[in-house]
């Protein structure tokens, strides 16, 4: 549950995700516990999915660590350096753990976003697809 | 995690660039009080002073050892990023709430290498200057009178040893409420 909802959080820009607030109940007031604060983590690889782990690079992360009146603790990170998008998210992560408020903006915010994302993907997929080249195909045609 | 958890530092790099500032001088002019400017709100029994200087000092090279109870080691291990040992001998910083652990137990360095000594955070009621016990050493002119209200018993004869085996020992750093004075282990220290 919560590992889908940030995920979605982590893909959706900071602008999608104030345009999909506009339409929900208001959220609690939160505290900023750590950041919101730019920095660099080392991602790590492994060849073929089972090889020995290999350093890939360092990127770019946002994280952002905020609590809600109630105390429940929300956490995000994020790719890049937008710093509202890692607010936000770490928001609607403590405001999701909450019993009374998740139906509501699952249905508000979580699930339009979701579906935006995976129309998407569906596009550029068959972007994708359109430009395809069967070589078998071009073997055969002569 | 505990529910409460509370807020660090509302400007990471300025305030603890502040508060390290505000230590060096104490270290410098030893018993001379510094005042920490934050409006940090730790979780008690931590102080403000106190816990200012272990979020600056803190980080994941240098283990911590505190009295200070389950709240106060999770937000220092949630703003610091500092393992928490539960031996005192193992920790590079300790913070004492209440009566510390026997200086001669804890890490001293090498005489190669003096700098490998843990250093200790006292909290203690009360710092006041101009009375109590008299200082000298290097970084004091003449003489410094330094007052600590409720040190534990014993302190004074423990920080003699402490003293003779320079180079090895232990610094102090003694914190009361947004108030510092630190003790390096080359200072002396008489009963008024």
């Amino acid at each position: 549950m919560r590992r889908r909802w940030m995920g979605i959080l982590a893909r959706a820009s900071a602008a999608e995700i104030e345009e999909r607030l506009r339409q929900a109940p208001p959220l609690p007031p939160h505290v900023r516990l750590r950041g919101p604060e730019i920095g660099l983590t080392m991602v790590r690889g492994r060849q073929g999915g089972d090889g020995a782990p290999f350093n890939l690079g360092e990127m770019t992360v946002t994280r952002c660590s905020v609590r809600l009146p109630d105390g429940l603790v929300g956490h995000a990170y994020v790719a890049g350096r937008d710093k509202r998008q890692a607010e936000w998210a770490a928001v609607l992560d403590a405001a999701l753990q909450s019993p009374a408020l998740r139906p509501t903006l699952l249905e508000a915010v979580i699930e339009p976003l979701a579906a935006a994302q995976a129309r998407r993907a569906e596009r550029d997929a068959r972007k994708a697809a359109a430009t395809r080249v069967q070589f078998f195909t071009m073997a055969t045609m002569r | 995690m505990s529910p409460a958890l509370a807020p660090g530092f509302a400007d990471p790099v300025l305030e603890t660039q502040r508060c390290f500032r505000a230590l060096l001088e104490a270290m410098s002019r030893p018993g001379r009080l510094q005042t920490v400017a934050t409006a940090l709100e730790p979780p008690p029994p931590l102080g403000r002073a106190a816990a200012a200087v272990l979020l600056t000092l803190a980080d994941a090279d240098t283990p911590v050892w505190t009295d200070a109870g389950a709240e106060a080691a999770d937000w220092l291990r949630f703003h610091a990023g500092c393992p928490l040992v539960s031996a005192p001998e193992q920790a590079g910083f300790l913070l004492a709430s209440t009566a510390p652990p026997p200086l001669a137990s804890l890490q001293a360095g090498t005489e190669e290498e003096p700098h490998r000594s843990a250093t200790l955070i006292l909290q203690v009621t009360g710092l006041e200057e101009g009375d109590g016990w008299r200082l000298t050493g290097p970084g004091i002119e003449s003489l410094h009178r330094l007052r600590v209200q409720e040190l534990p018993a014993g302190f004074l004869a423990e920080w003699t040893a402490n003293h003779a085996r320079f180079p090895r020992g232990v610094d102090v750093v003694l914190c009361a409420g947004d108030r510092l004075a630190a003790l390096p282990r080359t200072t002396r220290i008489e009963e008024a």
